[in-house]
């Protein structure tokens, strides 16, 4: 597969990517989940306000076939969500390193994101 | 006891053709079939606006022949069989001694004395089965379901299509008729059915004879917009044209009165069938559920099958299918619910993750572009 894997984000486990800046984090699906997941036909957005911890439910993208659950990769608070996706979810197919990105978290603990994987590890890890 | 899963999964004489097109493949019904080649949404649409092709090798088919044939298919199955004349098929059930549904099926006369059945790909070794234990001299049942490969050509150019496959003169067939042609030397039949809401036809051939076929109506029908299409399409099409999927709308405890296919149940004809006294006595005593078509009122996610259904508050019934109408651009479903609130144009409430989401009840089909 030519699933398309950026170097400067990390990722984890369940196929979330997070950048982060200036402890502010934004984290959508990667371009292989896209792909697995095909048509994105609804996202259910978390509260912003929301707290998370790590590996906690966050939002919900919906395929035609099935719903999936998207995870908090660090722990944080919800500042923002892409509002975007209520008029058009195909922009997590379209764009999921763009336009596509989910929400934005204020990352509590910036040593979780060590705990992340790399652009290498996370290809190794889809095979 | 044999654990549901732990057997290899059964592959159709095109899997290569599938995995070669990139398609994504799954598990369906103990088969590995393709739920997709470029996407769910495209391929509906190709079905809908051209053409689109899929493989159903994975459906069971039983040749059932001889004297007796007639008047036995009449007490196994709910439709009337003698309604139809060779070159004829007809949708039935198979109906359990409670008057639930043991699988819904097509039956074709082919000629007076031999009839083809076609069932539900999960559900075959269990009709057979159950077919089996009801047998009766001069009537011989077959499996042949090793031997044959099935297409489902669908959309308003199928018949284009179908005309630049087969070299042989096509006659123009009725819904539910069927012919045969050949095709390199082997015999094909071709039956105007379908699972889509959109003309079409679906073709039964050797397994042998399955991937040239294949081949050639992806060949004839590219120019004319003619895809294949998985399974994914197959659904989202279905729910459109509010075909029932046995294990949603239809199952061992749901009656073809509930499900709104009591048309396919003749209770006058001669024979006595299975099923027949239970469900005769529940048409009397009033039929408790209904199954019945719903659009959401609202933007929301998807309904999907397992959801809770309310109306005034009440907890009415469940949703057995659901999603995204691409054509309609809608959230659409079917839900078996309490006669009393089944009604077109009433309310119903959709809980959808603990939250309850307005929906309308609607006419049945959602879609339909069928000419009679």
């Amino acid at each position: 597969m030519s699933d398309n894997i950026p170097d400067n984000l990390k990722y984890t486990e369940s196929h979330e990517w997070i950048a982060g800046q200036n402890g502010i984090a934004t984290v959508g699906i990667t371009d292989h989940a896209q792909a697995e997941l095909s048509d994105v036909v609804y996202v259910e957005l978390p509260a912003v306000g929301k707290a998370l911890t790590a590996k906690a439910p966050a939002a919900i993208v919906e395929s035609v076939k099935a719903a999936s659950d998207i995870y908090a990769p660090v722990s944080g608070e919800i500042v923002e969500v892409n509002t975007a996706l209520a008029d058009n979810p195909a922009l997590v197919n379209q764009s999921p390193y763009g336009q596509g990105w989910i929400f934005k978290l204020k990352v509590s603990d910036s040593g979780e994101l060590d705990t992340l994987l790399d652009a290498a590890a996370y290809r190794e890890k889809i095979g | 006891m044999a654990i549901r899963g732990s057997s290899p999964l059964l592959k159709t004489p095109l899997a290569a053709n599938h995995e070669a097109l990139g398609a994504k493949m799954v598990e369906f019904g103990g088969w590995l079939m393709p739920v997709q080649y470029t996407g769910i949404l495209q391929e509906h649409q190709a079905v809908r606006t051209a053409a689109g092709v899929f493989d159903i090798s994975h459906m069971g088919e039983f040749i059932i022949s001889g004297a007796g044939a007639e008047a036995w298919l009449n007490t196994v199955l709910t439709n009337d069989i003698r309604a139809i004349s060779p070159g004829h098929g007809q949708y039935t059930l198979m109906l359990n001694e409670n008057g639930g549904v043991v699988d819904d099926l097509y039956v074709y006369r082919l000629e007076d004395q031999v009839y083809l059945a076609v069932v539900n790909a999960s559900e075959t070794d269990k009709d057979f089965e159950w077919l089996r234990e009801r047998l009766v001299a001069n009537v011989t049942l077959e499996n042949v379901s090793k031997h044959y490969a099935g297409l489902a050509l669908q959309g308003p150019r199928a018949e284009a299509v179908l005309r630049k496959v087969f070299d042989r003169e096509i006659r123009h067939i009725r819904r539910n008729q069927l012919m045969t042609s050949q095709y390199k030397g082997e015999s094909v039949l071709i039956t105007r059915t379908g699972y889509t809401g959109e003309e079409g036809y679906e073709f039964f051939c050797p397994s042998a004879s399955a991937v040239e076929l294949w081949e050639r109506v992806l060949a004839e029908g590219a120019p004319l917009g003619c895809a294949p299409a998985g399974l994914g399409a197959r659904d989202t099409l279905r729910l459109e044209a509010a075909y029932p999927l046995y294990g949603h709308e239809l199952s061992p405890t749901i009656s073809p009165l509930e499900a709104g296919v009591g048309f396919f149940v003749n209770f006058d004809k001669p024979e006595h069938f299975v099923g027949k006294e239970a469900l005769g006595g529940r048409r009397k005593a009033g039929v408790p559920r209904r199954s019945v078509a719903f659009e959401m009122s609202a933007p929301s996610a998807p309904p999907r099958a397992g959801y809770a259904v309310y109306a005034d508050g009440e907890k009415v019934g469940v949703v057995t299918s659901g999603g995204v109408s691409p054509t309609l651009r809608k959230n659409i479903g079917l839900a078996l619910i309490n006669s009393a609130q089944a009604r077109i144009g009433g309310q119903l409430e959709i809980e959808i993750r603990e939250k309850r989401h307005p929906a309308l009840m609607v006419r049945k089909p959602f879609y339909n572009n069928i000419r009679k």
